[in-house]
């Protein structure tokens, strides 16, 4: 196994909640990352970040990891969720809420 | 760079026939649009799926020069 999947592996099993995206939950660098964020503020629950824009390695390989083309890529208890739309899709839909009660979430 | 938004709408079509395809230009640039596409095949699908197909049809552009498409997709009424 690649050691970039392998790295990859690592991140999305070892949080429930991970956001890949351009910058940082402070500091977000895209609108469709910030809008991540601010989703998941909303879910109150913990959630790990990891800016792709510091590590070129993990901003290709996430793309190929999930077989998805963008970032932000949201991970729930190790699967991929999807990417902005889909979360204000599902937000606008309590789908997500659902999912975050389903998997049993550890809240912020 | 960037792409006009009858590249996109054609680009979709010829990769999901029935689609019925509405590409919105947020910015004027060629390089931030939204696009809503409803398809009869996406019956059973889930979002994830839906929006896989529509950037298999966009062949590989989506987050390279098209860098900004806002998704939406859905089944007919």
């Amino acid at each position: 196994m690649s050691d970039i999947k392998a790295r990859i592996d690592e991140i999305v099993n070892g949080n429930d909640v991970v956001l890949f995206m351009k910058g940082t939950a402070l500091f977000p660098q895209c609108g469709f990352s910030s809008r991540a964020v601010a989703i998941l503020d909303h879910l109150n629950v913990k959630f790990e970040t990891v800016d792709v824009l510091q590590d070129a390695e993990i901003r290709n390989g996430i793309k190929d990891y999930s077989d998805w083309p963008t970032i932000p890529q949201l991970y729930v208890k190790g699967e991929f969720v999807g990417g902005s739309d889909i979360m204000m899709e599902m937000f606008e839909a309590g789908e997500l809420q659902q999912l975050i009660a389903d998997k049993d979430v550890a809240k912020a | 760079m960037g792409m006009e938004a009858s590249e996109i709408e054609a680009l979709i079509r010829q990769g999901i026939p029935d689609a019925h395809v509405e590409i919105t230009d947020l910015a004027g640039d060629g390089d931030h649009y939204a696009a809503r596409v409803v398809s009869e095949s996406f019956r059973g699908q889930s979002r994830v799926q839906q929006q896989r197909r529509v950037y298999d049809a966009l062949g590989g552009r989506m987050g390279g020069v098209l860098h900004a498409l806002q998704l939406t997709t859905a089944i007919p009424e």
